[in-house]
């Protein structure tokens, strides 16, 4: 009865925290732990034998699902599945509802969505764009305890902090364009968000011209040209360099009109 | 820990982090879920968890703790079918049959919480499930069948007197 994957998990501690304070503390300072949220990035793994850790650290019960509104602050509970977030206003809502298929968007949570990147075969962690866009924070744990920081500094090292959840300002205006894809793959090859905040801010941001998600200041004036020198798209299975560069502005050009076009 | 697949419960002794699909093929011997490509990318292992469509490839068996799980051996059996798999049967939607049951399991579910025929709706609800038949279309309108309530006469479908079919919907 025992098959290598039977063996595989068996070497592995498995953690399940009933609380976020258990999973605080599980965590530690994330030293040879591994997260699984909804398991669509990291099962793989470790069914193909890439990642064989020491623990592992399984968040469903841990109570971090969730989404609540405090007047305009959106927070959104670590573990929260894409699926949840789909009827969220733009840019949100229609960047998860792009994600995958309804299975992937129905296991996979938002904390995994954050600290996925660098797929060499496809661009990952959607979510990262539209959540630059409106300038989300996340709240962590890991060395030093708990701190609240901007999405930009937590995405440089979520490989060793453990979200728990997402918070931002409910745009006034929001907007979501994505390339279009062949049925035969459900990843996105490059997309960009932008949201219009209440004193006119505009922010934009790009989910696969980089190797995670990149904010496009260059073009937050207004001229969608003037992204390409945020970014430095890279070849992988899904398209070029060449082809994300010509892209690029051509859909930070249908959000920026979409953010001029929304009341 | 125990798991329900198609309304019997079983105690699993795989580890916790074991995919559902392996526990189930491996351990308990259900060989209806495919492990195709093992990484989520196919839908061939797709299983219906509480209700809702998963792929049994990327759930560790620990979060399955305590579901109903439904594979395709749960919907019917081969004298007496389900709706879905004698729409299947009738409209040819099954050619080399390695999609079909992950197939079958995404159109129940879409049934179940009251899809109609409509054929974006379809294709939508079967989304990142592969056939490498390419046999979409039949599958397509097997699927509109189902949701229809069609009924059918499966002695006159094996002779292949149906040829034509129609999908209906938002065509």
């Amino acid at each position: 009865m025992a098959t290598a994957s039977l063996a595989l998990s068996e070497a592995t501690e498995v953690l399940r925290p009933a609380s976020e304070d258990e999973a605080v503390e599980a965590y530690g300072d994330g030293t040879d732990i591994l997260v699984i949220g909804g398991g669509t990035i990291v099962v793989p793994d470790l069914t193909y034998r890439r990642v064989q850790p020491k623990r592992a650290l399984l968040l469903k019960d841990a109570g971090l699902a969730g989404v609540s509104r405090d007047g305009s602050r959106v927070t959104i509970g670590a573990a929260t599945t894409i699926a949840e977030l789909v009827d969220l206003p733009a840019p949100i809502g229609p960047c998860a509802a792009n994600i995958g298929d309804r299975e992937i968007r129905g296991a996979g949570t938002v904390g995994g969505n954050l600290c996925a990147g660098e797929g060499y075969e496809a661009p990952r962690g959607d979510l990262q764009g539209a959540l630059l866009a409106v300038g989300a924070t996340v709240r962590s744990a890991g060395a030093g305890g708990i701190t609240e920081e901007p999405l930009e500094d937590y995405l440089e090292q979520r490989r060793s902090r453990l979200a728990l959840s997402v918070s931002y300002d409910e745009p006034v205006a929001g907007a979501f364009a994505a390339l279009d894809r062949p049925h035969t793959h459900d990843y996105t090859a490059l997309a960009v968000s932008g949201a219009r905040a209440a004193d006119g801010t505009i922010r934009l941001a790009a989910t696969g011209a980089g190797w995670w998600g990149q904010r496009l200041p260059s073009a937050e004036g207004g001229d969608a040209e003037a992204a390409l020198r945020d970014v430095e798209p890279h070849d992988d299975a899904l398209a070029s360099a060449w082809y994300r560069k010509k892209v690029l502005p051509v859909l930070v050009r249908r959000v920026l009109d979409e953010l001029k076009g929304a009341a | 820990m125990n798991l329900t697949v198609n309304g019997a419960t079983h105690e699993i002794e795989s580890g916790l982090l074991t995919p559902l699909l392996d526990v189930l093929r491996e351990e308990l011997g259900i060989t209806g879920p495919k492990a195709g490509c093992h990484q989520g990318g196919c839908g061939a292992c797709t299983v219906i968890v509480d209700g809702e469509p998963r792929r049994s490839c990327l759930m560790p068996v620990a979060h399955a703790d305590g579901a109903e799980i439904t594979t395709v051996e749960g919907l019917g059996a081969p004298e007496d079918l389900s709706p879905i798999q004698q729409a299947f049967v009738h409209h040819y939607a099954a050619q080399c049959g390695f999609c079909t049951s992950g197939m079958m399991l995404a159109a129940q579910a879409f049934i179940d919480r009251g899809g109609t025929d409509d054929k974006e709706a379809i294709q939508d609800a079967l989304a990142g499930h592969v056939c490498r038949c390419t046999g979409y279309s039949k599958i397509v309108e097997a699927v509109a069948a189902a949701a229809r309530g069609d009924e059918f006469d499966l002695s006159e479908t094996a002779v292949g007197k149906y040829t034509t079919m129609t999908t209906g919907g938002a065509e």
